[in-house]
């Protein structure tokens, strides 16, 4: 009974939901299960052989150039303008379907919704039209290769990666005393100094936002990043994609947290990143993340003292990090308290359904719908985890009325009791049984089933 | 609003108004033969529909005993069974339906079945739609393969926000759902309340939820009055959002059933027009306190009525040539369960009506109610196989051939025979 229920347990919370058997297979070994999908390969990539972010920059920037054109010419609702778009468009609601598909296809649960919770951690939101067709290969270049090696390599690629640099403005931070901005003063210009991505790698990515730094360290911190850039759009000799800009570099050292760095260009920002992945504060400021999205918004102290540890212990590897919450005993907790996000709810319901999303746009609608517009998080901080954000009455309608019109194209001729135990094995509770085995219709059970209070839970 | 308001025009002007897409003043060459002008009508109903309560054999000596508290009244009692022979009678909320019935229009076939005999709702809504002779045996619907042997000119639509498995299959039909029905007629709220009652989040959230739809509603029907004489001073659904248990909205709700009758019959009467409809209704597994005159399955045999009566009216002299057969996937218990209610069973009523039907008495062989003849000693015991009906009515309102039906439509359906002399 306690393997059942402890296989349960492992596909439906440390993983994104059964596809049918899945539970079944986990039952000789549910934390064997979990731990044999932590591999130093780190998550699949979700979309193989799209276009890397070099080639989506180049799209883009010939885009914008065609409609500044246009534009000149007052002609903005040309043909190639608009197929340009469209061709954007079509781009990143493809990055975000096959997200989806392989989140609802694949056997290996536990390593996506692991790239998932990363993915969220390092937020790049496609509210800005520049960064709108990076979210996809930032996900795929900057974490997947990562999830399982070391935070820092992880650290790294987010922030050398071109789509961070954009969204949060360090591309065109410039050192007031560097070489770029004296000849720009004297040109009358006023190119200066953007903190932007430098206080959000403290206070979000690393050691977060009670770790005793100052602003002054904040300032120091983005005048050491000066430099770390993204090759310009009418420069052909430049990369579409990270680049030092030693002539934008704050020269000089810095002190920052207590320590000092010395003038090493682009290596300066890269010592403080290493810095800041080896500090305890950000041991604990993962672990606390790592067990809020996994086990509980209030995740128990002990839980976050032993993934604190497995991260020190473990010079920042994250697989002895998910391994350790695996192992942990909080984790495994009979009473599940996460509320699924929009997201987790259809993959979810995709696996149970053992069926795939195929169009982007009825995707992309439900998920606005839900409030989970698809690469869109509201802020840098990414999507919230707290059950009463997502448990608004309006959202419990809409999730309502999306399963009915879900289980009356899913449901098929499957019983859907035999759903239901597939999806939830031993966490199904005998009041949800009995009210889908009393439902009328497949559909109807089916979705009893999703609105079930364990299955909208985990 | 009374149902003679409704006209043909109304009608598709109300369709058009909710959003309908339906190409229906394409060319037709056939626009104005008989075969052209025949309409046929399939209604599923879902839960498994009391045949007992729908058609009370109240002559039955049997029947008082077997149902009490949930029996219906005899002939002539208050609330009792409208008249339709010695043994019969018609539950007092079907009014339209019993007129049709004195006017020759519409008759019962009492102990009918499919041939499942699982009573699974699932296997057996199959088995109904499919036309098959067990579960899981085709994926289409009778009704969608009967349309191929009509021709390419018979035009057919389903009611309703998804494609019923009967009119589901290689011929395309429409579908057209009025807005508001489904949120009607569906029991999800009502069930998730239940399981939601200890859950300190999704509880409340859905409570309120609810409350804020009706609301909505509320102020959109109160926005859409013309007359504001006419207009109910504005429900109090606040009090939803405490411990009230969901109710589906009930104001209105005979108006919309007519209305959609009317609104379907709009596509059928113009020339070219829909010929085949399928209609499914829910709701009708009626396990605990499901009422004898009044209560649970009255207010849903009620709003059948009204939706019967809204077609009929707005087919207009298109009724002459129509046929509508309304059907359950299974029957229930001859006994009053526990809980005032009726657990899944065999035999039930299946209802046709229409200005085409020859009239005559009860369709198929009465078994009665005695111990000795229930099947398993619990149930209605079948006479009469439901694809026996189906096809009687196929072959001789809508042409359709023996070979066709015993095979295609069908599936061995050969020792099946149709069942003669019901259309004039």
């Amino acid at each position: 009974m306690t393997l059942d229920l402890n296989a349960s347990i492992a596909v439906t919370r440390f993983g994104l939901g059964a596809r049918p058997g899945e539970i079944e297979r986990a039952k000789a070994d549910p934390r064997g299960y979990l731990l044999s999908q932590i591999t130093p390969k780190g998550a699949a990539p979700a979309r193989p052989g799209a276009p890397d972010s070099a080639t989506r920059l180049a799209d883009l920037r010939a885009f914008q150039q065609l409609r500044k054109t246009a534009r000149m010419e007052g002609d903005l609702k040309s043909d190639p303008v608009r197929m340009a778009q469209m061709g954007l468009r079509e781009d990143v609601e493809g990055d975000f379907l096959a997200r989806a598909r392989l989140g609802a296809g694949t056997d290996a649960g536990f390593t996506e919704r692991w790239a998932n919770f990363w993915a969220n951690h390092f937020t790049v939101s496609a509210v800005k039209e520049v960064t709108a067709p990076l979210v996809g290969p930032f996900e795929e270049e900057a974490i997947r290769p990562h999830v399982f090696g070391r935070f820092e390599d992880m650290l790294v690629a987010s922030s050398q990666h071109p789509a961070m640099l954009l969204y949060l403005d360090q591309a065109q931070s410039v050192g007031p005393d560097s070489f770029l901005a004296q000849r720009a003063a004297k040109n009358g210009g006023h190119p200066g100094l953007n903190e932007n991505l430098a206080r959000e790698i403290m206070e979000l990515h690393t050691v977060g936002v009670d770790a005793g730094y100052s602003q002054a360290d904040v300032t120091e911190f983005a005048k050491a990043m000066t430099g770390w850039s993204v090759g310009r759009a009418d420069h052909p000799e430049e990369p579409q994609g990270f680049m030092f800009r030693p002539y934008a570099h704050e020269p000089g050292a810095r002190a920052i947290m207590g320590r000092r760095y010395a003038e090493d260009g682009e290596g300066q920002a890269r010592a403080v990143l290493a810095d800041l992945a080896s500090s305890p504060h950000t041991a604990r400021h993962l672990a606390v993340k790592i067990g809020r999205h996994f086990v509980s918004d209030e995740p128990p102290a002990r839980l976050t003292d032993r993934l604190t540890r497995a991260y020190l212990d473990g010079g920042g590897r994250l697989d002895r990090v998910a391994q350790a919450l695996v192992a942990a005993p909080e984790a495994w907790s009979l009473q599940p308290t996460k509320f699924k996000t929009p997201y987790e709810f259809l993959v979810s319901s995709w696996r149970a359904a053992d069926s795939l999303p195929e169009d982007a746009g009825p995707l992309s609608r439900t998920l606005a719908e839900l409030g989970q517009k698809p690469f869109s998080a509201p802020s840098p901080k990414g999507w919230p985890e707290e059950a009463q954000v997502w448990c608004a009455p309006d959202a419990i309608i809409k999730r309502m009325a999306w399963s009915e019109a879900f289980a009356a194209q899913a449901a098929g001729q499957r019983d859907p009791t035999v759903l239901a135990q597939n999806a939830l094995g031993a966490r199904l509770s005998t009041s949800a049984a009995t009210a889908i085995a009393r439902a009328e219709t497949r559909p109807e059970g089916l979705s009893i089933l999703l609105m079930s209070p364990e299955f909208q839970r985990r | 609003m009374t149902h003679s308001s409704f006209t043909r025009r109304q009608a598709l002007a109300g369709a058009a108004g909710l959003g309908v897409t339906i190409e229906l003043l394409a060319t037709n060459t056939l626009a104005d033969t008989p075969a052209a002008r025949r309409k046929f009508i399939a209604i599923v109903c879902r839960g498994g529909l009391d045949g007992l309560s729908l058609s009370p054999p109240v002559g039955d000596p049997d029947y008082a005993a077997l149902r009490g508290p949930i029996a219906i009244a005899p002939f002539g009692a208050p609330n009792g069974a409208l008249r339709l022979d010695g043994t019969f009678g018609l539950h007092p909320s079907l009014p339209k339906v019993h007129a049709l019935a004195l006017a020759g229009q519409a008759r019962i076939a009492p102990a009918i079945a499919t041939p499942d005999r699982e009573r699974s709702h699932f296997e057996a809504q199959d088995v109904l739609e499919s036309g098959a002779g067990h579960v899981y045996a085709t994926s289409s619907g009778w009704l969608n393969r009967a349309l191929e042997s009509m021709g390419p000119q018979v035009k057919a639509m389903s009611v309703g926000p998804t494609a019923p498995l009967i009119l589901r299959g290689k011929i395309e039909a429409a579908s057209w759902s009025p807005s508001g029905m489904a949120e009607r007629d569906h029991r999800l709220p009502g069930i998730l309340q239940d399981l939601y009652a200890r859950d300190p989040l999704l509880g409340p959230a859905l409570a309120e939820g609810l409350a804020t739809q009706t609301m909505a509603r509320t102020a959109m029907a109160d926005a859409a009055q013309t007359s504001a004489a006419m207009s109910p001073p504005p429900a109090p659904a606040m009090q939803a959002a405490t411990n009230t248990p969901y109710q589906p909205p009930r104001a209105g709700g005979l108006d919309q059933a007519r209305k959609i009758g009317a609104t379907l019959a709009g596509f059928m009467v113009q020339p070219g027009g829909v010929q085949v409809a399928a209609v499914s209704i829910d709701n009708f597994d009626t396990h605990a306190n499901q009422g004898a005159g009044e209560g649970l399955l009255a207010t849903r045999l009620t709003y059948v009525d009204a939706f019967l009566d809204g077609l009929h009216v707005g087919l207009g002299p298109s009724w002459k040539d129509s046929v509508v057969v309304m059907a359950t996937e299974f029957g229930r218990t001859a006994r009053v369960n526990g809980t005032k209610g009726t657990d899944h069973g065999t035999a039930s009523t299946a209802v046709v009506l229409g200005g085409a039907l020859k009239p005559g008495g009860i369709i198929g062989d009465w078994p009665t109610l005695q111990q000795a003849r229930l099947f398993e000693n619990r149930d209605t015991n079948p006479t009469l196989d439901m694809r026996g009906l189906f096809k009687g009515l196929l072959r001789d309102h809508m042409g359709v051939s023996r070979a066709a039906l015993d095979t295609a439509i069908f599936p061995d359906s050969q020792g099946v025979a149709p069942v003669t002399g019901l259309v004039a």
